[in-house]
């Protein structure tokens, strides 16, 4: 497939990858960050075990992109030389972690999504971003059981978590429409077999999601704001702070590693 | 049960025959020394890590694959490999991530899933036999009883999960089956 790609085309499923690495590597950090500041003990690794599954598919994304690039860019240029308007991530990824609520909200929306995206990317012509899909689906549906799990808990809980899990609901809602939405680059990969449309993803979504959120006794928010943007590169000013926090080390070191 | 489940999965069945039919038995032999960093009884070829030996002109391929996409010993296990052959004195080779097939527990080696059980750590349940929860039924690798509950479904790596048996009491960790 590589072999055989045009030089537009090489240069749209390199774009299209990148994005796909920046939505990794921004939700792994902000799962990271929980790190060491987890409820428990137990909480502390799964949530550091998850964080590493995204960074883990991140390296898989940009390493890809790298070798399209064929320019002498690493993953890690990719990661940590680029700044936040050139980041083209989902906005519902880079939202601070919140409290624990907040958190695992954000992580039921996003699990779910990427389970229907990557069951379609794993059909992907692009065989490499195929295989890519095929790996990562088996850990998002480790993920999810997990999600799923935690806010069935956390609306059934206590007074207390019920409505911090509702007001995670009612603050993320308005993030999840950028998930169904295309752009020009998103339409030209599904239309080549190579990317996901999207769009068509947003009924199963919204199914999946309503049915546990009702289970959990979670009122599911009205469709009234939007924000979106992260495609674009223009972001909410998190993304910046988060970047700032995430690359300092590289910058200071140019092209270190251990 | 209805079904027998099978010895080993056909996946396993095809490396096996893979390694089996090489010529270069030697370097199959010879990384069998690679272990996970993390569970010493394992040889990456127990873990289903090392996929293939070959020859390509004059240079030595050895293919690898990730088990979880962010698993911190591959690294290691791609340093170890590559001293290892430096110090067998071969020069020419190098060390290739493939993707796919996609790796599972089922690409295990029957002797690695009874080192496991040894060390302390449940092997995992084999996704031939098993497709539901439901029969994931868990075995207390100290005392063998399948009263066992799930603490947490992440342990002390990405594949494993914690334990707690319900008649010795001892916590463990599971093996996830992948």
């Amino acid at each position: 497939m590589v072999m055989t790609m045009n030089d537009e085309t090489k240069q749209a499923v390199l774009n299209f990858t990148v994005r796909l690495g920046d939505d990794a590597v921004v939700m792994g950090h902000r799962v990271a960050e929980w790190c060491r500041n987890a409820p428990f003990l137990e909480e502390d690794l799964a949530l550091s075990n998850v964080a590493l599954d995204f960074i883990g598919r991140a390296r898989m994304f940009y390493g890809y992109a790298a070798e399209l690039a064929n320019d002498g860019r690493k993953e890690d240029d990719f990661a940590y030389m680029r700044d936040h308007r050139e980041y083209q991530n989902l906005l519902i990824m880079e939202l601070p972690r919140g409290d624990f609520a907040y958190t695992m909200v954000r992580q039921l929306l996003v699990d779910v999504f990427n389970l229907y995206y990557l069951e379609q990317l794993m059909k992907s012509t692009d065989e490499m971003l195929a295989a890519i899909a095929a790996k990562s689906i088996k850990e998002t549906r480790y993920h999810l059981r997990r999600s799923q799990e935690w806010v069935l808990r956390l609306g059934l809980g206590t007074e207390e978590s019920k409505s911090r899990a509702q007001k995670a609901l009612d603050d993320i809602w308005g993030f999840t429409h950028e998930l169904f939405d295309l752009d020009e680059l998103e339409q030209q990969m599904a239309g080549a077999g190579i990317g996901v449309d999207n769009g068509s993803l947003k009924e199963s979504w919204s199914l999946k999601v309503k049915a546990i959120l009702l289970e959990a006794s979670l009122t599911v928010p009205e469709d009234g704001w939007k924000v979106k943007g992260g495609r674009e590169g223009y972001h909410t000013e998190y993304l910046g702070q988060m970047l700032n926090e995430m690359q300092c080390v590289h910058r200071a070191n140019p092209g270190l590693e251990w | 049960m209805s079904q027998i489940p099978p010895l080993v999965a056909a996946v396993y069945s095809e490396r096996l025959t893979r390694r089996n039919e090489s010529v270069l038995t030697e370097i199959w032999d010879l990384l069998d020394q690679v272990k996970d960093p993390e569970i010493p009884v394992l040889s990456i070829w127990d873990l289903g890590v090392l996929t293939q030996v070959e020859m390509q002109q004059e240079n030595l391929l050895i293919s690898i694959t990730p088990t979880y996409s962010g698993c911190p010993a591959m690294d290691t296990i791609r340093d170890d490999i590559s001293s290892l052959l430096v110090e067998g004195g071969y020069q020419n080779f190098s060390i290739k991530l493939v993707l796919s097939p996609v790796w599972s527990t089922d690409l295990m080696s029957p002797e690695g899933k009874a080192n496991l059980q040894q060390y302390g750590i449940a092997p995992p349940v084999s996704n031939a036999s098993c497709n539901s929860d439901e029969c994931l039924k868990i075995s207390c690798p100290h005392c063998g009883s399948l009263n066992t509950k799930t603490l947490s479904q992440f342990g002390s790596t990405a594949c494993k999960a914690l334990y707690q048996c319900q008649d010795c009491n001892e916590p463990f960790d599971y093996f996830k089956n992948f």
